[in-house]
């Protein structure tokens, strides 16, 4: 079991590490931070110390090894642009970022689950179809196509809806729909499939042939084993609360993580960019790794011996 | 076919369809109170079919028709609700391939329990003890800690033991057992034929046994019926059939059957294939593999006719007295002993 | 006359892992085997799940490799998996189990698959192939127009019969079949075996034929072999070892066969499970469920040897060894 946990944390850290060296890369290397950040008019001595003020002068490797080793004391650097924490500017929009995606979660799991276990235990029927033309159109469609369609409707002809900014709450319907959307087709599609597979084993038939209820062979015994498949797809979605809402954030200018993520990388401004996929990282593989953990409690055949 | 009183299950003109293609073309079945029946065939011969109809089990877009009554009262053609009444309680059937006839995420204490409180109203301990009680009566070793396991923990033989256990739990009139015997070990499958038996003479349910294993199903049965592309064409006493069967496929299967006894001989099998459904051929269904078929069994479809001997039987051109009781006197001899 | 294959004290080892978190432990799955298989003689192994019969012939296949002892065939070790050697030798042997829909592919016409050995092989010309596969075809009873059709086209019994022609295709010395005819209704198997046995006697062919089912063993078989966790707990000729087991395994497996019209009493029914290769009792494997039990059996693990001619049984009890611990 250590052993179990300890090997999933150890992947984990060099995912994360991997993920972080990347960006520390790319950003580097894909134009001069020092000249974004001025401006092209600046004149080159500023912009020399500049790169000297911020260590952009030294040689990659030794600029690397000093923000792992900044990282490892808590440190995660300074905006460039704001001169503050990168780390706080970061948890400061987060709240922001969770009020879209966790109602966006709600969404898709209380109408993509029961959408898809209802379509699958009427096969064939107008419902099952049309389940599956509304799955699939939710999750073809690219958010930004939906968003904007959304706004259209809602803020521009309708005029109901707000079209962007954070200010009432009302401001977050749009866009939290926007971002269901999607999420509710996959886990309409994905129930499905599962609820299928599963109510065509063996034992449901024996569960019917003991003479239980309908209702009672759907929810304790083919539920529990469709849950498997389907946890799986939640748990990713779990994991990207906080990285999820890059494109419809900046659709409609809501000040979350995404965002943010938007403005500094075009920026360029490196500590922020790297301490967001830093976080982000994080979550996905811890997301994971719950997940993982979680199938060893609902499927019991991967807890113990399995070795006939 | 006796009074119909006495019958505890009369199938009447069943018959099943799959998506427009006839797998069942009216069985005509009895099942007495507390009689072995034992239905034999091969693979898509219907014999799983005609039960899994009678319960209702087949998949909605099945058509079933037919009757099927169970003491007197009709169930076929009944709600899910009425069907739900019937199963496990009054009928009870286990499957081939018991490993994964269980559900693999709930404990089998709970799969039982789960039984017991449908049929009889027993919850909490009271349900508990009688599962245990039944854990013992099929054969399982211990069964207070085996009680919160789960399926995968249990090896092929025992999984058929719960089935049985779970079956028993609603005190069935009739248990009907679907190839149980066949994923299973030799020395496994003596011991689950054994306990069928066994379970049979204890609680005086009448069972029916399907299996393609002729040697199986003479052991647990008193009746047999042979079934051949959705139709029943031999029925008779498990003594009439074996010392002598009259369908020429009821002797084939016999003679194609390699015998662990008696010298090492060719074996002969029956020529051709089963039909496909869809293609049956013209008149009798067996006739392109039968080496006693002439033009009237080409053209005409025999029916199930009964014979002095108490028997069913549905040719035109039966296998021989002389033919019969040759090969098969050995058979015979050992039967009368 | 030399055996064509021979096995010495074979021994194959798994590592098991208990569950997601358990730590990996050794399983011995075939536990010093020997025996030898006569050029055109029939084999037949018997035994349970657990008994390591399906791990023995892919061993004598070479396709898992022995952890002890070794497979000499034609008087030549095996050569190690894998290797142009060994690829080499699958003209001479071939391997037909129990599922042909899973040896079959799918996407590939019966002539083609059937075909395929020659092409591989290079055994004979480009321009003769097609007249082989008809050969071959028609061999194992497929009709001409079946040639064009692909495996889901087929029945059980004629997609078997395609595997079949396609293990002949290289003239192979030894063909093992492991459960070829289990999956097969009554009559087709019956067929199957019939051919085999012919296409055996014209071909020369010598064969290893796995399977639980004993009156198919008994049929095809000359000699059998009965497999118990591992090692061979009696072998005899498929006469003698059919009409009196001497092993009480034995003796419980051929009681278990339901014979028409036999009836139940005077039958041994054993108790208990097959065993668990996980977790082997002490001495000898069979002790638990052995209604012979005494204790040396619980200590020493009994050693095959003659009890007669041509046969030959591990017990210590058959052999008369049981006063041997007491001294």
């Amino acid at each position: 079991m250590i052993r179990f946990i300890a090997v999933r944390i150890l992947r984990a850290a060099i995912t994360i590490l991997a993920v972080v060296t990347f960006a520390f890369v790319v950003l580097r290397m894909s134009g001069d931070p020092a000249q974004v950040m001025l401006g092209p008019d600046t004149p080159q001595e500023s912009v020399d110390a500049f790169r000297r003020a911020w260590g952009l002068d030294q040689p990659l490797w030794i600029q690397y090894l000093a923000y792992i080793k900044s990282i490892f004391t808590g440190d995660f650097g300074v905006s460039m642009r704001d001169k503050a924490s990168a780390l706080d500017l970061v948890l400061q929009r987060v709240p922001a970022t969770l009020q879209l995606t966790v109602p966006a979660l709600f969404l898709k799991l209380m109408i993509g689950i029961p959408a898809g276990v209802y379509a699958a235990l009427h096969r064939q029927s107008f419902t099952d179809r049309g389940v599956i033309l509304l799955a699939v159109f939710g999750f073809t469609i690219p958010s930004f196509v939906m968003g904007l369609l959304l706004v259209l409707i809602f803020a521009v002809i309708l005029g109901i809806l707000p079209s962007g900014g954070q200010d009432t709450w009302m401001h977050g319907i749009l866009p939290t729909l926007t971002m269901s959307i999607g999420g509710i087709g996959i886990l309409a599609r994905f129930s499905r499939s599962a609820m299928i597979e599963v109510m065509g084993q063996p034992y449901i038939r024996t569960a019917s042939a003991k003479g239980l209820k309908w209702r009672d062979v759907v929810w304790s015994h083919a539920l529990p084993n469709a849950a498997v498949p389907i946890v799986t797809i939640v748990g990713f979605m779990v994991g990207s609360l906080i990285a999820g809402a890059v494109v419809v954030e900046s659709i409609f200018s809501w000040p979350g993580i995404g965002r943010l993520l938007v403005v500094s990388v075009s920026n360029r401004d490196l500590a922020v960019v790297q301490c967001i996929l830093l976080i982000i990282a994080a979550a996905m593989v811890v997301s994971n790794l719950v997940v993982d953990l979680l199938y060893g409690w609902l499927d019991p055949r991967l807890r113990s011996a399995a070795s006939h | 076919m006796g009074a119909a009183s006495s019958n505890l299950v009369e199938l009447r003109d069943l018959k099943v369809a799959f998506d427009g293609v006839q797998v069942l073309h009216g069985i005509n079945l009895d099942v007495r109170r507390g009689e072995a029946l034992g239905l034999v065939g091969e693979s898509g011969c219907g014999k799983s079919v005609t039960w899994l109809a009678a319960l209702g089990l087949l998949p909605g877009k099945a058509s079933v028709t037919g009757s099927v009554r169970l003491q007197g009262h009709e169930i076929s053609g009944g709600t899910r609700e009425s069907f739900e009444r019937v199963r496990g309680g009054r009928i009870a059937m286990i499957f081939q391939d018991p490993s994964s006839s269980l559900n693999p995420v709930l404990r089998i204490g709970r799969q039982i329990t789960e039984a017991l409180a449908i049929h009889r109203g027993l919850k909490g301990e009271a349900g508990k003890a009688e599962a245990l009680r039944l854990l013992d009566m099929v054969g399982i070793p211990d069964p207070r800690r085996r009680f919160d396991l789960y399926p995968h923990e249990f090896s092929g033989g025992q999984c058929q033991r719960l089935m049985i256990a779970m079956a028993l739990a609603g005190e069935p009139d009739l248990l009907v057992a679907d190839e149980p015997t066949t994923a299973l070990d030799a020395t496994i499958q003596a011991q689950i034929l054994d306990l069928l038996i066994q379970l049979r003479a204890e609680t005086g349910m009448a069972t029916v046994f399907i299996s393609h294993d002729l040697g199986a199903v003479s052991q647990v049965c008193e009746r047999v019926c042979v079934m051949y592309a959705g139709r029943i064409v031999e029925e008779g006493t498990t003594a009439q059939l074996f010392s002598e069967p009259r369908h020429p496929y009821t002797r084939g299967l016999f003679d194609a059957i390699p015998r662990i006894d008696g010298p090492r001989q060719r074996l002969i099998p029956i020529p051709g294939t089963v039909p496909n459904p869809k293609h049956l051929p013209e008149g009798c269904a067996f006739s392109p593999r039968c080496s006693r078929a002439v033009e009237a069994c080409r053209s005409e479809r025999p029916p199930l006719l009964s014979l002095s001997d108490g028997r069913q039987l549905a040719c035109t051109r039966p296998v021989p007295a002389e033919e019969r009781a040759g090969t098969k006197s050995k058979v015979a001899e050992e039967m009368l002993q | 006359m030399t055996a064509l294959i021979e096995a010495s004290d074979l021994v194959r080892i798994y590592q098991i892992r208990r569950g997601l978190f358990g730590r990996p432990h050794p399983v011995r799955a075939v536990d010093e085997i020997s025996l030898a298989v006569n050029p055109g003689e029939t084999l037949g192994i018997v035994g349970e799940s657990g008994s390591g019969k399906s791990t023995l012939g892919r061993m004598l296949l070479g396709i898992d490799t022995a952890q002890g002892g070794e497979v000499r065939f034609e008087g030549k070790p095996m050569p190690p998996l894998r290797t142009p050697e060994w690829r080499a030798l699958r003209a001479k042997m071939q391997l037909i189990y129990q599922d042909p829909l899973a040896a079959l592919d799918r996407r590939l016409t019966i002539a083609a698959q059937v075909g395929e050995p020659l092409e591989i092989h290079k055994i004979i010309p480009k321009q003769h192939q097609a007249a082989r596969v008809a050969e071959l075809m028609a061999a194992v009873g497929l009709r001409p127009d079946q040639a064009g059709h692909y495996p889901h086209e087929l029945s059980g019994g004629q997609r078997q019969r395609a595997v079949i022609a396609r293990a002949l295709a290289a003239r192979p010395k030894l063909l093992v079949c492991d459960e070829p005819v289990s999956a097969l209704d009554v009559s087709i198997q019956a067929q199957v075996v019939n051919m085999l046995r012919d296409l055996q006697a014209e071909n020369g062919i010598a064969m290893v034929f796995i399977s639980h089912d004993l009156k198919v063993v008994r049929n095809i078989a000359d000699r059998v072999a009965v497999m118990y966790l591992g090692r061979i707990v009696e072998e005899a000729s498929s006469d003698v070892i059919f009409q009196s087991p001497q092993h009480p395994y034995t003796k419980a497996l051929v009681s278990s066969v339901p014979v028409p019209g036999k009836r139940l009493e005077g039958r041994v029914i054993l108790q208990g499970e097959p065993p668990n290769p996980a977790s082997r009792p002490p001495g000898c494997a069979f002790h638990p469920r052995c209604p012979l039990a005494r204790d040396i059996c619980r200590a020493v693990v009994p050693e095959l040897r003659q009890i007669g001619d041509g046969r030959t049984a591990a017990c210590h009890v058959v052999t008369g060894e049981t006063a041997a611990i007491a001294a």
